[in-house]
């Protein structure tokens, strides 16, 4: 963003969008309980369509969804395993990049804007296989071998776009906290770091979680990326099972099926992050 | 030309750094064909996801409450759904419903891709566009109906101008994800960029050579972009709005 002459009319006000939600890459991602609904109702609608024109001679939609209920679990952990060690790594990346794009020295703040610009605007997609074909599957630590299976290395992968936008939060916050903060601390004999972890930082925590929290969902959702590249979650044991049973009437019950247990999850996150958000507008 | 060829040809003898792209002519058609459906489809879901987006958010406005809950369900359940699922919906479940035309699919992956990728990006150029007529001032529609404008006219000459202007920087934002979402096309085999050079690096066995020039081809595509809309805003813009 350049910046800008300032307003040079009094009266008109700057023209602001109002409304989560507008810039994705800054995070809002909606979830309603209409969609909800709309789900469950498509869901609803495919499964009983499914299962009435099913013929008798074979097993109906119901029936084929509760058998392979529990390996469509054991995928869906595995993403939710995915997305929370992605976050972690991330979250901890994120914020050290965040606080080295503030940083007095300039080659720092240089290289760190670098990495956060290139990494928030490649395709998670094509993050993802950078990591998955270049790093190599087992480390060697002098005797001990250490493995890196293809999940871990997903997880890596995921968390680099995370790293960078949590960066982008980190600052944002950071910058939003009056300079008065900052000199205070300062006539009180604080070193530059203690100002930063004792004071700054802890007074960003409440302007960062509802963003973070936003970014914890569109990862959630990007997890289903993995599947493109092998790892067994949720969407690439929904193909096998597909495979499998060889219906195509099996094909809108179950894909809507796993669309709302995405929805399942990410419902409560979005609606915690929403009211968080109302709370902290107040103060 | 042959000379940048011919460097590269000498990069791989002496360092083993292997970008068949600049001088293996077979392997350039490929690299240059993936970079040409990536835009393509791009630019075609750009499109048609400004019209159908308008159309969206006017639909969103509507005066009838079933239009209206129509409409916002629709661009709520393309936001919040992971846009993966949303692909493998549209082409392995709805795919094979439609009708056959000689033998082929009515749609192919590419169609099947556009399709899915437009729908999304209505979703969010319908809300941006909300948000941006939101933002133009009540005060500002009042003077205008109070100066003898009509209901048209206000809509064409006052509201959408300033609407526009308004929605730029998330119009950018929307862009940037829109180029960047259509690498997920590979998942379907559309023969977009990845996907061309996932071919390349499995025959020719130089996976880091084309991570890195994938990378750097998709950082230049947003920085392009980026720098396009920014120009286009600094034109448009009026005195004495934005910050």
């Amino acid at each position: 963003m350049s910046a800008r002459a300032p307003a040079t009319f009094a009266v008109m006000h700057p023209l602001r969008l109002q409304g989560a939600g507008v810039d994705r890459s800054s995070g809002a991602v909606l979830f309603s309980a209409r969609t909800g609904i709309a789900l469950a109702a498509l869901f609803v609608a495919s499964v009983a369509l499914a299962q009435i024109a099913a013929p008798p001679t074979r097993p109906g939609i119901v029936d084929l969804l509760v058998k392979w209920t529990p390996l469509l679990a054991r995928g869906f952990v595995f993403n939710l395993l995915i997305s929370v060690f992605a976050m972690l790594i991330g979250t901890a990346a994120g914020v050290l990049l965040g606080i080295a794009r503030l940083s007095p020295r300039r080659a720092l703040r240089g290289a760190s804007w670098l990495a956060v610009q290139f990494f928030r605007n490649a395709p998670w997609l094509v993050l993802l296989f950078f990591v998955m074909f270049l790093f190599p599957f087992e480390i060697r630590l002098g005797t001990t071998t250490i493995a890196l299976p293809d999940w871990i290395k997903a997880t890596f992968g995921l968390a680099l776009p995370i790293m960078a936008n949590v960066a982008e939060i980190v600052r944002g916050a950071v910058q939003s906290i009056p300079t008065a903060q900052w000199e205070a601390a300062r006539s009180l004999a604080f070193s530059r770091r203690q100002t930063l972890w004792k004071i700054i930082l802890p007074q960003c925590v409440k302007r960062m979680l509802p963003p973070w929290m936003n970014w914890y969902a569109i990862l959630t959702m990007a997890t289903t990326l993995a599947s493109i590249v092998g790892v067994s979650e949720v969407m690439t044991l929904t193909g096998r099972i597909t495979n499998a049973e060889g219906r195509t009437d099996l094909l809108i019950p179950i894909y809507s099926y796993v669309l709302l247990w995405f929805f399942a999850y990410c419902y409560p996150i979005s609606a915690w992050t929403r009211r968080l958000e109302a709370r902290y507008a107040e103060r | 030309m042959d000379d940048i060829a011919s460097w590269f040809v000498w990069l791989h003898k002496t360092t083993g750094i292997k970008l068949t792209v600049f001088y293996d002519s077979y392997d350039r058609a490929r690299f240059l064909k993936g970079l040409a459906t990536t835009v393509e489809l791009s630019a075609y879901c750009l499109v048609a996801s400004l019209v159908l987006g308008a159309f969206a958010a006017m639909l969103q406005g509507s005066r009838m409450a079933a239009v209206r809950r129509a409409a916002t369900g629709f661009v709520q359940l393309f936001r919040n759904t992971p846009p993966l699922v949303q692909l493998y919906f549209f082409y392995f479940a709805l795919g094979p419903l439609l009708p056959k035309v000689g033998g082929a699919p009515l749609l192919g992956s590419f169609g099947w891709a556009f399709v899915s990728l437009t729908l999304l990006e209505t979703a969010f150029a319908a809300e941006i566009y909300r948000a941006g007529i939101e933002a133009v001032p009540k005060a500002m529609i009042e003077a205008a109906s109070s100066l003898g404008f009509s209901r048209v006219q206000i809509y064409r000459q006052v509201v959408l101008p300033l609407a526009l202007r308004a929605t730029m920087p998330a119009m950018t934002n929307n862009l940037v994800n829109l180029v960047k979402t259509t690498t997920l096309a590979y998942a379907i085999a559309v023969p977009e960029l990845v996907y061309m050079s996932a071919q390349i690096w499995s025959e020719q066995v130089n996976v880091p050579e084309m991570m890195v020039l994938l990378l750097i081809c998709y950082v230049a595509m947003v920085g392009l972009i980026n720098h396009f809309m920014q120009w286009l805003e600094e034109r448009l813009r009026v005195p004495g709005f934005g910050q």
